[in-house]
């Protein structure tokens, strides 16, 4: 295990004390509150133990990863970022998705943290992984945690505008048989208790997260994806327009919160 | 990996709001009855049925069905969990109408459009990407809303 991540999951933590803080003084606009604040003390002693945390594995599997060069191939990521990933810009990580205004469709207008890993793979000759296979959501955990503790903060400007404007649609549109929007469940209703399970405001600030309900390293777009299953609803496929939009909204609504990659989530 | 394992226990007491969806065998959809809306309710049982409030004791309680404890209390016992979402539904049947309590069940819209309880039974047209699964279908059978109905109806 790498312990070079160990100063920011201290400052991570404390900013983490503060937010049950946060919560109480919510009102309607809510503040962003991380969903370590919604989960059991079990859970949060689980994700605070870098032994107990399920989630290290990945992370220790991803740095592999990041080694690794496909045959033929004369480099890996760490020819550019180094051994254990120390040149890379935290602060960089910490504000994926990122825009691009080049791109012509909005698939390729948001550049995901696994499309980034993706690029700079296939620059040096290594293969183009499928976005959310088992390996990127892996290699995107490694990346991710070398950014604990660091604030989210995703682009919000201008540039952007039409493209918050039309996640957060999404975000407020029913799908499925249970007819609810994200909306419904991580905005007005936040803290309620959904039979046992308590609702969190559905940030992105974890991801990778390790499921309990699952036993799985699980990407944002993945937990989307669940959620729509959870509706009875038809999820809106890997790579579409509509996922990608739904990511960068979740994570812009999420900004200034600690990076906790990974995190133990339900 | 204590820790993990009473983790797990915990969660494992948690039914979801829906079941596993997609893989499970569902019997064929029947056929949507229609119904009509006067003065926020619903005076018609939906396909003339006529409901047992035993059996929506049971669908009210079941999370693969009706899955009413997700959300609101109601007078059943060794439940560990109500939700807190809705209202407690003890003694609706003293506060509401039968018809209100059916469009209630039926398609809470009518009453509030941004209201967050789904519409058990919905015209499934309306239904926004429904999983394959459930193209056509309602989210309750039109007896079982009979079912569910007359079991409020009769909490006084
Ligand atoms: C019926 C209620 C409900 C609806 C509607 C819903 N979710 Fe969730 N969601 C949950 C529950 C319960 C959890 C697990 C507990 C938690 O973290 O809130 C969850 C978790 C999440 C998480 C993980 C949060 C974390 O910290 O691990 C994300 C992200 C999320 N949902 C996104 C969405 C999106 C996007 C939609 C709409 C497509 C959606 N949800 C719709 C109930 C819902
Ligand atoms: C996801 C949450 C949710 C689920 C599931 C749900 N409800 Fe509700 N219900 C609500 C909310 C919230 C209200 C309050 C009114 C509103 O917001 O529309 C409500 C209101 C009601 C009312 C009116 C109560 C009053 O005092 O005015 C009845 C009756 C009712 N629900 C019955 C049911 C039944 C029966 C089921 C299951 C078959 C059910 N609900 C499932 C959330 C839910």
């Amino acid at each position: 295990m790498k312990y070079s991540i160990k100063p920011a999951i201290k400052t991570g933590r404390k900013l983490l004390c503060l937010l049950p803080l946060f919560f109480l003084a919510t009102t309607v606009r809510a503040e962003p509150v991380s969903g370590y604040a919604f989960i059991t003390p079990e859970t949060r002693a689980m994700q605070d133990d870098d032994f107990a945390n399920p989630g290290l594995l990945a992370v220790d599997r991803g740095l592999e990863l990041f080694q690794q060069k496909d045959k033929g191939s004369t480099k890996s990521c760490v020819s550019c970022h180094g051994d254990d990933g120390e040149k890379l810009d935290r602060k960089a990580i910490a504000a994926y998705p990122k825009f691009n205004a080049a791109g012509k469709q909005i698939s390729q207008q948001i550049i995901s943290l696994q499309d980034q890993i993706n690029t700079c793979r296939v620059r040096n000759g290594n293969t183009r992984l499928a976005t959310n296979s088992h390996d990127l959501v892996t290699l995107e955990t490694f990346v991710r945690s070398l950014a604990r503790g660091e604030k989210q903060k995703v682009e919000t400007g201008k540039a952007v505008a039409s493209i918050l404007a039309k996640g957060e649609k999404l975000y407020k549109t029913r799908y499925g048989l249970i007819d609810m929007s994200c909306n419904h469940c991580h905005n007005l209703y936040t803290g309620k208790m959904i039979r046992g399970q308590k609702i969190s405001q559905g940030q992105g600030n974890g991801f990778p997260v390790y499921r309990l309900d699952t036993g799985e390293i699980t990407s944002l777009q993945q937990r989307i994806q669940q959620c729509m299953n959870l509706l009875r609803a038809e999820p809106f496929p890997t790579d579409s327009d509509e996922i990608k939009l739904l990511e960068y909204y979740i994570m812009s609504r999420g900004n200034g919160l600690p990076i906790e990659t990974p995190a133990v989530r339900y | 990996m204590t820790s993990l394992k009473s983790a797990a226990a915990v969660l494992l007491m948690l039914p979801t709001i829906v079941s596993a969806s997609g893989q499970e065998q569902l019997p064929p959809a029947e056929p949507y009855c229609q119904w009509q809306v006067k003065n926020y309710a619903i005076e018609q049982p939906l396909c003339g049925y006529t409901g047992s409030a035993e059996r929506g004791k049971k669908i009210v309680s079941d999370s693969h069905a009706g899955n009413c404890l997700a959300c609101h209390r109601l007078p059943i016992e060794n439940i560990e969990a109500f939700g807190t979402i809705g209202p407690s539904l003890e003694g609706v049947g003293s506060r509401l109408s039968e018809g209100f309590i059916r469009l209630r069940v039926v398609d809470t819209r009518h009453i509030n459009p941004a209201s967050i309880m789904p519409g058990f039974y919905r015209d499934p047209k309306l239904i926004n990407r429904p999983a394959r699964a459930y193209i056509g279908r309602t989210f309750l059978t039109a007896r079982q809303v009979e079912d569910v109905v007359a079991y409020l109806v009769s909490l006084k």
